[in-house]
């Protein structure tokens, strides 16, 4: 095997499961906990800091034996917009997903109010998507609108 | 949400605003009915506000129902630590209706989630405090016999004035003219100025509060410039007295302008104004026990 084959194969080859391709490195462990990878019993490779033409540098996950639904890679369109999901089975991409922003995120982001009742009762945070384009979001409780650049996960 | 719920003017259609307009005329001619008689409605407010229990409680009593509550919060279980949740959930199988304050925004909406009854907020912090918007909204309507196509000024602080924010939203469906008259410390936030451009609503800011702006009015929206809102004691001592209405400044302005103002004021309106037939701000608060029996109604389907 050349120098060149072995750099390629740092991370090995999956049989069936998920490659999440194009993480933001920074954003690379929020993915990680919002998809709830660290609850899986089943090998993930995890690369992190990888080179990316595109994108300086990326993460990258391998998830073998697992596929998630749409609304799952949905919850990671805020913070990583532009991730790719290589569905790998028998070897072979059978199909790629991209992730979309939802009319409406769920338990995700944290109201930037501290007056709102989300940040003071057990309330799970629901906001609207408002602006697609620069992706601005409003709390359905407080009615506050949140930029993309004043967004905080929860 | 629990159909029939009040919680917002952004909830509100164009058809919700003129069908609660029509009922809340009804209202104002025969005040008094029955349609209540065997209904419980408890008035939970977390945060005292005197004017508006009263008018709520007075708008319940007119219609034969019975009212329970709390007007403090320190006096409940939830200065004990009981969450708004569960208090909700509680009260919610005692009566037929929650009206609700609470100091924390968006404590209506979630309310509204858990109960098993309809819920009427009543003013959630900062946020909305619709049963206001709707007694300006009647009030605009009564006094110009129509909402559409009218030029509304408002005037003094304008940044944290709920009021003033709901009620942008509210004549939105109705093709108003907006002048925003407030020194650039209580500017109209950015988010409504977004919100007028979004709907091509037409709208000019002003600093200086001056008669050619008075006199191209339909509509004059007073609100007090509160001191504890300035930063800068010494921008606040320059402005405080520039916001107000003397009766000279009304001579030019047009047969139908009429004052509204939603009280307490202080000094923002002078005395001599309440005896010209311009000033409405008495009446429109008298509105607010009929606008308040409407909403009542509405929410219950009665």
């Amino acid at each position: 095997m050349g120098k060149q084959n072995k750099k390629e194969l740092q991370i090995a080859a999956l049989e069936n499961g998920t490659v999440i391709d194009h993480i933001p490195s920074e954003q690379l462990f929020k993915v990680v906990s919002l998809l709830g990878i660290e609850n899986l019993k089943t090998p993930v490779t995890i690369g992190y800091n990888l080179d990316s033409k595109k994108m300086g540098k990326k993460g990258i996950l391998k998830i073998a034996g697992k596929f998630f639904e749409q609304d799952e890679i949905n919850r990671i369109a805020l913070i990583a917009p532009s991730v790719k999901l290589n569905i790998i089975r028998d070897y072979e991409v059978v199909e790629k997903k991209y992730a979309r922003l939802p009319d409406t995120l769920l338990g995700i982001a944290k109201c930037n109010n501290p007056k709102c009742i989300t940040n003071n009762e057990p309330v799970r945070t629901r906001f609207t998507v408002t602006d697609r384009e620069n992706v601005t979001l409003k709390c359905e409780y407080c009615e506050l609108k949140t930029k993309k650049e004043d967004i905080e996960l929860l | 949400m629990k159909k029939g719920s009040f919680v917002s003017v952004a909830d509100l259609s164009k058809e919700d605003i003129l069908r609660l307009i029509r009922k809340t005329a009804e209202f104002e001619e025969n005040p008094n009915r029955t349609v209540l008689e065997g209904k419980i409605c408890a008035t939970l407010f977390f945060e005292p506000s005197t004017r508006t229990r009263l008018s709520f409680e007075t708008a319940v009593n007119r219609l034969g129902g019975r009212v329970i509550g709390f007007s403090d919060a320190a006096t409940t279980s939830s200065s004990k630590g009981e969450t708004l949740k569960d208090t909700v959930k509680m009260v919610g199988n005692y009566a037929d209706l929650i009206i609700m304050r609470h100091y924390l925004e968006g404590a209506a909406r979630y309310a509204s989630e858990i109960a098993d009854v309809p819920v009427i907020n009543a003013g959630d912090g900062a946020n909305q405090h619709p049963s206001q918007t709707m007694l300006d909204l009647y009030s605009i309507h009564k006094t110009q016999g129509t909402l559409e196509d009218l030029t509304v000024t408002m005037v003094g602080d304008l940044k944290y004035g709920r009021t003033i924010h709901s009620l942008i939203v509210g004549m939105s469906h109705f093709r108003p003219s907006f002048r925003f008259i407030a020194p650039d410390e209580l500017r109209l936030p950015e988010t409504y100025r977004q919100f007028m451009d979004n709907h091509g609503l037409r709208y000019e800011e002003f600093t200086e509060f001056s008669e050619d702006v008075i006199n191209e009015s339909d509509i004059l929206y007073m609100t007090r410039v509160q001191r504890e809102r300035f930063t800068d004691l010494m921008e606040y001592e320059k402005v405080k007295n520039v916001y107000t209405l003397h009766s000279d400044m009304l001579t030019g302005s047009r047969d139908n302008l009429r004052i509204l103002h939603p009280l307490p004021r202080v000094n923002e309106i002078m005395y001599d104004v309440d005896d010209s037939p311009k000033a409405y701000y008495f009446e429109q608060a008298k509105n607010g026990v009929y606008a308040r029996q409407a909403i009542i109604c509405d929410a219950l389907k009665l």
